[in-house]
């Protein structure tokens, strides 16, 4: 059967959720192999193997940590030369929509960006125009290049051996110009990752700037924290936990709306969640026509009730 | 210095868009305008152009008639010349076509520096910036939360999920702002007045060297199989919050989807 290249999204050998999803989509079209980017694929090689790539490429270069972007363009590129695969998957995340974009480029494919299904015969859906509109799209130039978003579907085991090939890439000068001088690590929250979470609870001018209730019900529910826009332009919620047209585009079992109104620049990151609570003081807040439960009140009362019965419960 | 900085027209989100019956974005259904997210990427130049000296900002669509509409929108806000690539061939092109498009337009007008907003707000792929920077081999500077020249030397800082990093590169060299970039100024009377005495160049495929038969819908390298409306959702529950009902509901609402 026909490889499909999934490239791996992975820190220190640590396999990020999505990939799993990309390799449990992968299966539909062939024999999935797996590409590491950087250091990691000898740690992350068990894991992969359980949801069924039997290979796992390693591509190690000092210039992927040292320029932006198209040193991994490059050296997928190569690897697609030499594997000639039946199509890529990438995760929807900044860098690897990037690498794709390069990578169609460089290989003369055909690019499909946040796809939310991908079928055996290599068609996709994607959800536009703010999530009114589902489209169905096909690559029929060159190898399908399709970056797909978080949570699309559920990742299924198929356990496999999986054996670590290295790759050798030659990295032009060309792809060696827009240089990282400085990289500041954020401190992780403790919270599951925004994209990945199946319940994302977030918080909107409605908070006032106090996050505190958001935070302890997405606690209580073992969620993620979101923020509408407003929210991070007043400087109440860091930008990197934004949902929205310019923000993230979540997809969870269950979003909770707490103070936010529901402009269209918000529901493009959030229409398509599969349960939707809103909890407005405003009852003509936009974000109740997309609800299945709305509850007009104030977040400030609601939330901690809410928490307070989900402890009372656990213990 | 020259600035380009890449603007679109595009159907109003708060509008009703749809689809035309080839697939591509219907654009008589919703009013057009400059996309929002290219504001900020007129804002960035313009304000390089404020602090330097001898900075031409060129405001440099690709689309059909109506898109002179966004050049004038930022000649309005202050750039200083603009040019509309319009030719019938491009209708339908996908993001490889405007791309190489728009690289070979680029590569006319002799920049040093290209400017682009993060993302478009009717396709929203947010990859024609890094696929003009890769067919031009210019270093591509992306997802800037804000932007700084200083000599040759063009700087970004990207706002990460794990890391907010800084990137440098020498010019010329593409860059692509977000929304956290600052706010975008309104043109004022006197910008609006100005605009209308500014330089529009209208270029077509033929002067760019473009064969017509790589763009347009019919070489687009992905076909659209099918469009369809998201089917109207059905109304929730709707609960006031007196007394509590409003918690308990919600209570109720997550434990019946066993989310506690």
């Amino acid at each position: 059967m026909a490889e499909v290249l999934v490239v791996v999204e992975q820190l220190d050998g640590v396999v990020a959720k999505p990939t799993f999803e990309l390799l449990t989509l992968a299966r539909r079209l062939g024999d999935p192999v797996a590409v590491v980017l950087g250091a990691g694929a000898d740690e992350a090689a068990s894991a992969l193997g359980q949801y069924g790539a039997g290979t796992v490429i390693s591509v190690q270069d000092p210039a992927f940590e040292e320029f932006l972007v198209a040193p991994k363009a490059e050296a997928l590129a190569q690897v697609v030369q030499s594997v000639q695969p039946a199509a890529v998957l990438l995760t929807s995340t900044l860098e690897s929509k990037e690498i794709a974009a390069r990578l169609a480029v460089r290989v003369g494919s055909g690019l499909i960006t946040d796809a939310t299904d991908v079928r055996s015969d290599g068609s996709t859906t994607q959800t536009v125009f703010a999530g009114n509109w589902s489209v169905t799209a096909q690559v029929r130039t060159g190898v399908p290049v399709i970056t797909v978003k978080a949570n699309s579907t559920a990742a299924e085991a198929a356990p496999v051996d999986a054996a670590v090939r290295e790759l050798p890439v030659t990295i032009s000068e060309a792809s060696r110009t827009a240089r990282i001088i400085k990289s500041e690590p954020k401190k992780a929250s403790g919270r599951p990752e925004l994209t990945e979470a199946a319940i994302v609870v977030s918080g909107g001018r409605g908070t006032g700037g106090d996050f505190g209730p958001v935070e302890a019900l997405a606690d209580a529910l073992g969620a993620a924290v979101g923020a509408s826009r407003a929210a991070v332009d007043s400087g109440w919620y860091p930008h990197s936990y934004q949902v929205g047209q310019t923000g993230k585009t979540v997809s969870p079992q269950l979003y909770i709306a707490a103070g936010i109104s529901g402009a269209i620049q918000h529901r493009a990151g959030m229409q398509t969640s599969k349960a939707i609570v809103a909890i407005n003081k405003d009852p003509e807040a936009p974000i109740f026509a997309l609800a299945d439960l709305g509850v007009v009140g104030d977040l400030h009362t609601v939330l901690p009730a809410v928490t307070a019965e989900i402890t009372a419960r656990k213990s | 210095m020259r600035i380009v900085v890449l603007v679109k027209y595009v159907p109003d989100a708060t509008g009703e868009r749809s689809f035309a019956a080839d697939g591509t974005v219907d654009r008589a259904a919703a009013d057009g305008l400059l996309s929002e997210l290219d504001e900020y990427a007129i804002e960035q130049a313009l304000q390089i152009a404020d602090e330097g000296d001898d900075v031409e900002v060129v405001a440099m669509t690709l689309g059909p008639d109506d898109a002179a509409d966004a050049i004038k929108r930022s000649l309005q806000m202050g750039a200083s010349a603009g040019i509309h690539i319009n030719d019938e061939a491009v209708h339908g092109s996908d993001s490889l076509a405007t791309s190489t498009v728009l690289a070979a337009a680029i590569a006319k007008a002799e920049p040093d520096l290209v400017v682009c907003g993060m993302a478009s707000t009717d396709g929203a792929m947010g990859v024609v910036p890094a696929m003009i920077a890769e067919r031009l081999g210019w270093p591509g500077l992306t997802f800037g939360a804000t932007l700084s020249v200083s000599g040759d030397t063009v700087s970004i800082r990207r706002d990460g999920d794990v890391a907010s990093q800084t990137i440098e590169a020498s010019l010329p060299a593409v860059v692509s702002v977000t929304d956290q970039s600052g706010e975008a100024r309104y043109p004022s009377m006197k910008g609006i007045l100005a605009a209308k005495k500014k330089p529009v160049q209208h270029w077509a495929l033929a002067d760019l060297g473009v064969e017509p038969a790589i763009v347009g819908l019919a070489a687009a390298s992905s076909t659209v199989l099918e469009t369809t409306p998201r089917p109207p959702k059905e109304a929730g529950r709707i609960v006031p919050d007196s007394d509590g009902a409003g918690s308990a509901a919600l209570v109720d609402f997550l434990s019946a989807g066993k989310y506690i």
